[in-house]
């Protein structure tokens, strides 16, 4: 019996440990069909369907509160100059009912309620589908061509054809005399986005709206043009229901939809979706938010940070982030290599931190980087902080030695230290993003004396320090490695 | 007067053999160091292209014998480089010949303009037929500055261990049994003052090839040239 209860104590321990270990969100993150992200004087938000959305201070923490007139489904928004443009579509009943819908897009100055800036124009119908055609003109995707300057919308839902229309991006309206043109066929929830001149369209497969049993997933094709053809790693055509997968379900979520892009800066891009059933929360539809790569051109989700004991590897050199303390050699027995091997193979012990931690210095102790030995002054535990909030997508981490509170610390003089005892002050907080090539940055939440965001860098081979981050250096870029 | 006229020829003969003696010493003891050396020609220098300083008095390999580079932990370097060997060690500004004792050893430092970016403390002990294994080198050298020169860092390479100092503040260790790499390992920001900053390096070694590379670079790692390099 109290074995039993032993098991099912472990059992809830194993089922608890990977949300905390893959910690992407928290709060009230629950939301379908949400809108790319957009940040507005400090904050984040996304609209769902339904008409209401969710609103983050930091990016980690999310709660509703967002407004949006019109309810509908799956709304889109992106800023252009001062305002934001917001598409949704008025749906005329889904798979099983009425196909006829539309796309409508409205303006606001702001998107807090409590704003005076805030106040949505009246709506504009931009598309619609009737009920013979091959179309379902809803889940709305906006783009402003950074090449060109012009505004896209597509839309549309596995009934028929995704199609693109130009917008006007002054007004919001359709261009006039502009005609629909197919795209896509047998996908949904579209996004378009640019990026070094290529056109990516995203749509949704797979079958929505089933919970945990929902297979949606993210796949993308791409073109040189904003009209097509949009083909996939295999040369097939959207039109022909090509599309190279982006995102499945994983991390005990299912159901992943309704892509939206968010560039950060140079190298650093985030991913936002739903989860149509997030195992950790009842199933419930969830955003989700994860680092967006980029491999060979084409997009691909990131998998989110995992908590861990890790080496730091440096991009740079290929060194280890370690403590600056005495290197302990290890005694072994010698063999003469050309000599036959008579003796049992008796495997080598690790060395343990109880092996070397009495020779290390009390008090702050410096950072290095060297050969990594997989000693214990090259292992770094990384855990979330609780209740020390986060950025897009993350919470703060703590990076301290296995088996002991000495933790990474940055110092005035915008350098760096291990304090012997982590505290939790702003400067022991880690902001850790992996990058569009698939390395990492790590950033401490503050840096004291200094008001400028800075990362942990590779000032030399052997030296990390604090500087600006820059993605076209590996000096800025780190990798998490276990072995 | 004969006598007066035997004891002056005598004399001047004395100091031509002198006068050619002391000409002769500085022929004979110029190839010595080629081609990795040269003397100065000039009265200062600048950083080469890439940064590097390459002039530096260079002391004769103090003796410390190590069969492995393996023991050059943190802990053995800050006692092996902060033990005094002879007068004067941190502070004393030497001059191209003087000599210093080292316990029995009698070391005589070196003016010289390294040919290579990197310093070839190896090639210099052994091209005076000194010991090269098991040793401990000395380097100091000035920088010049006509104004501030702020956040910039001390970047070396050596092989094997070393620690650097600035103005006799110590900046940078290099532990371990290091490669010489072209900036391996660099100090954290400092500033380089207006007028003299004194440079003194200890880099050590066991067997095996030894040799050093220094230059200050700026924030974004360009090398820093704006400054003269002089051993008067």
């Amino acid at each position: 019996m109290k074995y039993t209860k032993i098991l099912r104590a472990a059992a809830l321990l194993a089922l608890a440990a990977p949300a905390a270990a893959l910690a992407r969100t928290e709060g009230e993150p629950y939301i379908h069909d949400p809108s790319t992200i957009a940040l507005c004087d400090g904050r984040y938000y996304t609209f769902g369907t339904g008409g209401g959305g969710l609103i983050s201070e930091d990016g980690y923490s999310w709660h509703g509160g967002a407004e949006r007139p019109g309810r509908g489904a799956a709304p889109d928004v992106l800023k252009i100059g001062d305002r934001y443009l917001v598409a949704y579509s008025a749906t005329g009943g889904g798979l099983g009912g009425s196909h006829r819908g539309a796309v409508l897009t409205m303006w606001t100055e702001s998107l807090d309620p409590a704003s005076p800036r805030f106040g949505f124009s009246e709506p504009v119908e931009v598309a619609y589908s009737e009920d013979g055609d091959d179309c379902d003109a809803i889940d709305p995707g906006l783009l402003l061509d950074p090449a060109t300057g012009r505004l896209w919308l597509c839309y549309g839902t596995y009934f028929g054809f995704i199609r693109l229309v130009e917008l006007d991006p002054a007004t919001g309206a359709r261009v006039e005399g502009n005609e629909p043109l197919d795209i896509a066929i047998d996908c949904e929830a579209t996004d378009l986005i640019y990026r070094d001149g290529w056109y990516y369209l995203l749509g949704t497969h797979g079958t929505c709206c089933d919970g945990p049993n929902s297979t949606y997933n993210i796949v993308v094709g791409r073109s040189r043009n904003v009209t097509g053809p949009y083909l996939d790693n295999m040369g097939r055509d959207m039109l022909a229901g090509g599309g190279k997968m982006v995102l499945a379900a994983g991390h005990r979520c299912t159901g992943a939809g309704h892509f939206g892009r968010y560039v950060e800066e140079d190298g650093v891009e985030k991913m936002s979706c739903h989860f149509e059933a997030d195992f950790d929360r009842g199933g419930r539809s969830v955003l989700e938010v994860l680092p967006l790569l980029w491999r060979n051109d084409w997009p691909v989700a990131g998998e989110p940070f995992r908590e861990g004991v890790y080496e730091i590897e440096s991009e740079r050199r290929g060194y280890a982030l370690e403590l600056a303390v005495d290197f302990v050699r290890m005694d072994a027995p010698r063999h003469r290599f050309w000599e036959p091997v008579t003796e049992p193979i008796v495997p080598l012990t690790d060395q343990t931190l109880a092996d070397v931690a009495a020779g290390w210095p009390a008090g702050n102790i410096d950072v290095r980087i060297g050969d990594y030995m997989f000693r214990p002054h090259q292992k770094w535990s990384i855990e979330a902080v609780p209740g020390s909030g986060g950025y897009l997508g993350a919470p703060y981490y703590k990076i301290v030695i296995e088996g002991t509170d000495r933790a990474l610390a940055a110092t005035e003089g915008r350098e760096l230290t291990t304090v012997e005892h982590f505290t939790g002050a702003p400067e022991q907080l880690w902001r850790i993003e992996q990058l569009t090539d698939g390395t990492y940055r790590i950033m401490p939440k503050e840096v004291p004396g200094c008001d400028e965001p800075l990362v942990l860098v590779s000032v030399a081979d052997s030296t990390p320090s604090l500087g600006r981050f820059d993605f076209g250096s590996d000096n800025s870029k780190w990798n998490f490695r276990q072995r | 007067m004969r006598k007066h006229l035997l004891i002056m020829a005598a004399a001047i003969a004395a100091a031509a053999v002198f006068a050619l003696g002391l000409q002769a010493k500085k022929p004979s003891k110029a190839p010595l160091f080629e081609p990795y050396f040269s003397y100065p020609a000039t009265d200062t220098a600048r950083p080469d292209s890439a940064g590097f300083i390459r002039r530096w008095l260079l002391l004769d390999p103090i003796e410390k014998p190590n069969r492995s580079n393996t023991v050059f932990t943190d802990s053995y370097l800050r006692e092996a480089f902060r033990t005094e060997y002879f007068p004067g060690q941190f502070t004393a500004w030497p001059v191209s010949g003087q000599t210093v004792r080292a316990g029995k050893q009698k070391l005589a430092w070196h003016g010289l303009d390294s040919s290579l970016f990197n310093v070839k403390l190896f090639r210099f002990a052994t091209l005076q037929e000194l010991p090269h294994y098991g040793v401990l080198f000395w380097a100091v050298t000035a920088i010049d500055c006509e104004e501030d020169i702020p956040d910039v860092r001390m970047a070396v390479g050596s092989n094997s261990a070393s620690m650097w100092w600035l103005d006799g503040e110590e900046v940078l260790l290099l532990s371990g049994d290091r490669r010489m790499v072209q900036d391996d390992a660099v100090s954290r920001r400092l500033t380089l003052r207006k007028g003299r900053n004194i440079v003194r390096g200890a880099i050590i070694n066991g067997p095996g090839m030894s040799d050093f590379c220094l230059r200050f670079i700026d924030e974004q790692g360009r090398p820093v040239t704006n400054f003269t390099v002089s051993i008067l």
